[in-house]
């Protein structure tokens, strides 16, 4: 469903990635794993369309259309989520009145009709439990002075509530205490399913204790240095990114 | 036209009128004062009107027009009332007062009055020669001396002592279709006794585009441990101006909460001050404006802290299109003797073009010693992280730069505690905010 294919981007012509390919198809997990500057984050931005970053080379492909040629609205809209590492507070922006209007941008743009309110709420609170959140939440601005954890709960009900086609999480594990991660994992893996894409960016192995990928990959200075199974992330954290800075070096 | 030719004009415009009160002495020495006061209007040489002109208002040869038939009925107005009030009702037209679109006589309230000045004047004089034009210094501005040099009528509000108004009061000013060239009034008066309290709503609207001039004054005068809260909403023709002041006087532990929507004519000026003349008072300005095109939107305050263990908080915020422009000007005068005072002053503005502009100063004048005073004042656009975020949920371009403009002024919106006013406001807001449907379906 995603194809990236030698991929280079810059930002102020700085190229940060120096060449990426990965192949995401439906119902996989791909867990992305880098040291801090290896482009982890750069990718996310890429896919997801955010500006300031100039694509020097190769494609990105998502369900045969040319991605890089749609706006961020469309892509959300096609069916890409992204969980962001650091969720942005928008004070005034009541959290359900923005929940509502972006299901329903989704749903009108995919030829569904819009929720009414009653089916909207009812989807909402079944979400909300899930992920334990209270019902004081709706009440709040977006992401206004929630706590970290809050936060990426909230981009976790976001994603449940989309329902996207290809979800990337980009660190939403860090800064996570256990039963914060534990909570936010179980609202991940309830939404896996053969036909779900994701792709998980992380710096810790520990997410993918919980979110068990399929495949591994781990980034280096802008590059895909090593692919492999789960068990190359046990084997990374065993010997720590020095392991890999090596391999670039080699 | 020279300030001589421009004094001439309304010397003779006013001198061919009937006044109410005529016959009263005191009134009619105030009235005469005031004119003499009035030396034309202020230009951009007056720093408290640098960013103001009002030289298109000084072209104009503007027009009273007393005694004119005005066959207005109930539901003309109707859309221009706060819905599901239940409220005293004054309603002027062009200036003039509408007693069939009023309370009626029967419905007066009990114990406290609620009626023209026109009305006081002939009824009851004396309830209101202590405090009518001693509040307002008309030597402050040539529109404050034009209006206290008429003082012919507008809503008048009295609360003797211990008299709480069981229902809010609604005063509706209002300008015709027809209503070009003239010039409106209202002259205000508001008198609230020791721990008096009421509700005051004053609502400036057209009912079509025409070029005219609203000049009000209101004064405001507040006794021991009284209350008022006052709510004003200005969204009156875009070819219009609209010239105020509001000047209160807080005796001491009064409480003055003012709420203020300026959204339309094509210059709105708006003074708001108040002093606090005994200990512990309060005084609350909140506010909100929203210019488009080549409007013109100023808002100058001043709070005087004269007595100690006073509070004054203001916060106005302001979104600015097209062309347009606005001016936030806000003083904290705080006394020598005024220890403990607590003062704030915030003033917010979201830019939505690269034409528009906004000339804010927030300004603190301190001479006590142990005071707490802040202020601040922010200049901004959207914040294009926050676009961002709401466009990779699926929100398009346009309304994720909607829902952050409203969400921006919508805070001051939230403050109005009376749900019925608060959606006239919202109401208002939404409909000159760009997307405003959008973000009306979602709610």
């Amino acid at each position: 469903m995603l194809q990236v294919k030698d991929l280079k981007v810059s930002i102020d012509g700085k190229e940060i990635l120096k060449g990426i390919s990965l192949d995401v198809k439906p119902g996989e997990v791909h867990a992305i794993m880098g040291p801090n500057g290896s482009g982890k984050s750069t990718l996310s931005h890429v896919l997801t369309g955010r500006e300031g970053y100039d694509v020097t080379s190769g494609s990105v492909s998502y369900l045969g259309k040319d991605l890089l040629d749609m706006e961020p609205e469309e892509r959300a809209r096609e069916g890409i989520f992204l969980a962001f590492q650091y969720p942005v507070e928008i004070p005034g922006v009541n959290n359900m009145y923005f929940l509502k209007a972006a299901v329903n941008a989704r749903r009108v743009h995919q030829g569904m009709e819009e929720l009414d309110a009653l089916d909207f709420m009812d989807s909402l609170k079944e979400k909300m439990a899930l992920l334990k959140m209270d019902d004081s939440f709706l009440k709040r601005g977006v992401n206004e002075g929630f706590s970290g954890g809050e936060k990426k709960r909230n981009e976790i009900l976001q994603m449940a509530m989309l329902e996207p086609k290809l979800a990337l999480l980009d660190e939403t594990d860090s800064g996570l205490d256990i039963d914060a991660l534990q909570i936010c994992s179980d609202g991940v893996n309830s939404l896996r399913n053969k036909e779900r894409g994701f792709v998980v960016i992380t710096h810790y192995q520990r997410l993918l204790d919980y979110i068990v990928p399929d495949f591994v990959h781990v980034l280096a200075d802008g590059r895909i240095v090593k692919s492999g199974g789960k068990d190359l992330a046990l084997e990374l954290e065993e010997k720590g990114y020095g392991w890999i800075e090596g391999i670039d070096a080699a | 036209m020279n300030a001589v030719a421009l004094t001439e004009y309304y010397r003779s415009a006013l001198a061919g009128r009937e006044l109410p009160g005529a016959g009263l002495a005191w009134l009619s020495d105030r009235r005469s004062k005031a004119f003499a006061a009035f030396q034309g209007f202020p230009t951009t040489r007056d720093e408290d009107w640098k960013y103001t002109k009002v030289a298109a208002i000084e072209k104009r040869l503007f027009q009273f027009v007393p005694g004119m038939c005005i066959g207005l009925d109930e539901d003309d107005i109707e859309q221009y009332l706060i819905p599901g009030l239940d409220s005293y009702r004054l309603v002027f037209v062009n200036g003039q007062y509408m007693p069939m679109l009023s309370s009626k006589r029967s419905e007066q309230p009990q114990g406290f009055t609620v009626a023209s000045l026109s009305l006081v004047l002939s009824e009851q004089p004396e309830a209101v020669e202590s405090v009518l034009g001693t509040i307002a210094d008309p030597s402050d501005n040539g529109f404050a001396a034009l209006n206290s040099a008429e003082m012919a009528d507008g809503a008048c509000v009295i609360l003797p002592a211990g008299q709480v108004a069981d229902k809010p009061i609604q005063i509706l000013y209002l300008t015709t279709a027809g209503g070009d060239d003239i010039v409106a009034q209202p002259r205000n008066l508001f008198i609230a006794g020791d721990n008096a309290q009421a509700t005051i709503f004053e609502t400036y609207a057209s009912m079509g585009d025409s070029t005219y001039l609203t000049n009000a004054v209101t004064e405001v005068s507040l006794g021991a441990n009284a209350g008022l809260n006052h709510y004003k909403c200005q969204t009156e023709s875009g070819k219009s101006y609209h010239v105020s002041m509001t000047q209160v006087d807080q005796a001491r532990d009064s409480r003055f909460n003012s709420h203020l929507v300026s959204l339309g004519a094509m210059l709105a000026r708006h003074d708001l001050n108040s002093v606090f003349n005994g200990e512990g008072g309060e005084c609350v300005l909140d506010g909100l404006y929203v210019t488009d095109g080549r409007q013109h939107c100023d808002i100058h305050s001043r709070v005087d802290h004269v007595q100690p263990h006073c509070r004054s908080d203001e916060k106005f915020k302001g979104v600015l299109g097209g062309r347009s422009r606005a001016v936030f000007n806000g003083k904290v005068y705080v006394h020598v003797d005024a220890q403990k005072t607590d003062a704030s002053q915030h003033n917010a503005n979201l830019l939505l073009s690269k034409d528009a502009e906004i000339d804010t100063k927030p300004q603190l004048e301190i001479y006590a010693d142990d005071v707490k005073c802040a202020h601040g004042a922010t200049v901004g656009q959207l914040d294009e992280t926050a676009v961002f975020y709401l466009r990779s949920r699926g929100l398009d371009n346009e309304a994720a730069r909607s829902l952050l403009t409203y969400a921006f002024v919508g805070e001051m919106v939230d403050r109005i505690p009376l749900a019925e006013y608060q959606q006239v406001v919202r109401g208002h807001v939404l409909a000159r905010l760009p997307g405003g449907d959008m973000i009306r379906a979602l709610m």
